[in-house]
């Protein structure tokens, strides 16, 4: 798919998202869509998984540590044909194993995430089993900027570094906010990239919409042997007008009234986009 | 320098063993090193995964032997899990080891979300655990661990009483395609069984048949239940024992037989009161309608009192002698 097919892609999961997330009344509207644009690079550029190869043991290994942006994930999952569609209608249902976070009942799913600072060293384990294994697998987690307060997130940047996991992808969703209000005020966690350098990564700062830099950044090889850290800069939001850049968006559910209006933004941005082309 | 480690067997205990026929083993924590080595020999698949924690879990030849089946995290213990059960989840058959006092505390919770509920055969080796550690303190004694992991889904529980116990662990849980916690002590174990024996995780070992009370016991107590019953028998009260390595599941069939067969029952355990195998047994009787004279001996819900683990165990009545006087106590009441 051409970049321009993904962006147009972008704007029936960012709907089916919020879609999902009104029928199920809980959500995590703002960071799901934020990583919207990275998720979609990854499930459709990146990973070597499908609904078909899901149990191959060379896949690529995708590990969500911020969780709790389950939806956007599901959406992806779905328009990938994990699983059909319509499963969507039951998230946060009784008895629907879509709950709020992500689990391995859920088809394309490689581990129960939801509690923060768990994904990095999930994956570490995963990659060095790919190194005993000579196996050419890559993995990646998807970090949030409240999640990295987590300490567990730290002796993970040790380790990756000292084992030289150059098949490990950390990309962070940048954001800038969290449940509370901007990260800076909650708990400062910049520079970042200094940080991360200093732990012994290679540190790529982006454009977490922008789908060349984010196919660029989760591509390149690590030229240094190190674990590769991606900023993602990203709008949490992203794409609704009303909900970028706002807080109460972390877990805000839509009205009907602003789902209608987030539905049309979304609608007119695509053939805005369409146009474009 | 540490004191000298006081015995954990008084001389009539220690007699009483001979009369047995007991022979003096290993720690159940070498027996469980061996057993690893061997095991990973074998199977390159098997990775041990230590936080600074080779050398107390005797796993240095270990990492000599196979230095590419050995991950060391440094002293990182959420991370130790979470890297344990991502090794898991891509085939490896991992095993993290720590002691158990921060393993099951510091990364309870990558126990149970990573381990247990994302479901990946991953096993966790508590070493040096319940009182181990002895003076070093409550930082460093795992009392709460039984209680802490029973109440997660998804986690076979296994407290070895001697060196035969801990190998038959380490081969069931090599093999287990679900998690398992297991933990070792560090003190040198008693043999309790004939090499034939029948070891099954989650089955009882009938250690010795008595219908006047019965001691279920696991880990390092089991050869005080054991003294305490040859010595009861001098004076005419015959005690069953059973082996309960398993903490979860329980044998609830061996326990309820203890219960309706017994005059009285005793659980004897090297962790708190609350929530670790006595409680088990005794929810178990309760809600079968059994209700014998019955008491928990462990750790009382006080600030541990300082000393080795052989002061603690005397301190408490985890011995011979100790476990004698509640049978016999319980019995006349």
């Amino acid at each position: 798919m051409t970049d321009h097919e993904l962006q147009l892609k972008s704007f029936a999961l960012r709907r089916a998202m919020l879609n999902l997330i009104v029928g199920a009344g809980a959500g995590h509207t703002g960071g799901g869509l934020s990583c919207m644009d990275i998720l979609n690079v990854l499930y459709n550029r990146i990973l070597n998984v499908s609904p078909q190869t899901f149990g191959d043991p060379h896949r690529d290994r995708y590990v969500q540590s911020k969780g709790h942006c389950v939806e956007a994930l599901y959406a992806v999952l779905a328009d990938r044909g994990f699983f059909p569609a319509s499963d969507l209608a039951t998230v946060c249902h009784y008895q629907s194993h879509y709950v709020g976070h992500p689990t391995r009942h859920i088809p394309g799913v490689e581990m129960n995430t939801g509690a923060l600072g768990h994904g990095l060293p999930i994956c570490i384990g995963m990659a060095l089993a790919a190194k005993m294994d000579a196996a050419s697998y890559r993995v990646f987690t998807l970090l949030g900027d409240g999640e990295l307060a987590e300490g567990s997130n730290w002796e993970a940047g040790l380790a990756a570094a000292h084992y030289r996991l150059d098949n490990l992808a950390a990309i962070l969703d940048h954001n800038t906010l969290q449940i509370s209000g901007h990260t800076r005020d909650v708990m400062s966690n910049e520079p970042l990239d200094e940080k991360w350098r200093a732990f012994g990564w290679e540190v790529r700062s982006i454009n977490g919409h922008d789908y060349a830099e984010l196919t660029e950044a989760l591509t390149a090889p690590s030229e240094s042997g190190k674990p590769v850290f991606i900023i993602a800069n990203t709008v949490k939001g992203k794409g609704v007008s009303f909900m970028e850049n706002v807080a109460k968006w972390h877990h805000g559910v839509p009205s009907d009234a602003e789902l209608k209006q987030a539905l049309a933004e979304l609608d007119a941005s695509e053939a805005a986009l369409k146009e474009a082309k | 320098m540490s004191a000298p480690a006081p015995s954990l067997f008084t001389p009539a205990a220690k007699a009483t063993a001979e009369k047995l026929g007991l022979k003096m083993g290993r720690a159940n924590l070498e027996e469980f090193a061996a057993t690893l080595e061997e095991l990973a020999k074998a199977n390159p698949n098997i990775v041990a995964v230590t936080s600074d924690s080779r050398g107390s879990g005797k796993l240095a030849p270990f990492g000599k032997a196979l230095p590419g089946q050995i991950v060391e995290v440094g002293i990182a213990e959420q991370n130790l899990v979470g890297i344990t059960a991502g090794l898991a989840a891509c085939g490896k058959k991992s095993f993290g080891v720590s002691p158990s006092c921060f393993l099951t505390a510091r990364s309870l919770e990558q126990i149970k979300n990573d381990v247990c509920y994302s479901d990946v055969p991953a096993v966790l080796v508590g070493i040096s655990s319940g009182t181990s550690y002895g003076a070093l303190g409550t930082t460093h004694h795992s009392l709460h661990d039984l209680a802490v992991l029973r109440a997660i889904n998804n986690l076979t529980i296994i407290v070895p009483a001697d060196n035969f116990e801990s190998r038959q662990a380490i081969l069931a849980a090599a093999k287990a395609t679900k998690p398992v916690f297991v933990r070792f002590g560090k003190a040198a174990m008693y043999g309790l069984h004939k090499p034939d024996t029948k070891f099954e995780a989650g089955k009882a070992i009938t250690l010795r048949e008595g219908d006047d009370v019965a001691f279920i016991a696991n880990g390092e107590t089991v050869i005080h239940a054991v003294l305490a019953a040859a010595h009861l028998a001098e004076r005419g009260i015959q005690a069953r024992v059973l082996s309960v390595h398993t903490v979860k599941p329980l044998d609830t069939e061996a326990v309820l037989n203890a219960g309706r067969e017994c005059r009285a029952v005793i659980t004897v355990e090297e962790h708190m009161v609350h929530g670790g195998l006595g409680e088990a047994v005794a929810s178990a009787l309760l809600h079968a309608g059994v209700c014998k004279p019955f008491r928990i001996v462990g750790i009382p819900d006080e600030e541990t009192v300082p000393g080795a683990q052989a002061d603690i165990f005397r301190h408490y009545g985890i011995t011979m002698e100790g476990l004698s006087d509640t049978a016999t106590k319980l019995l006349n009441k």
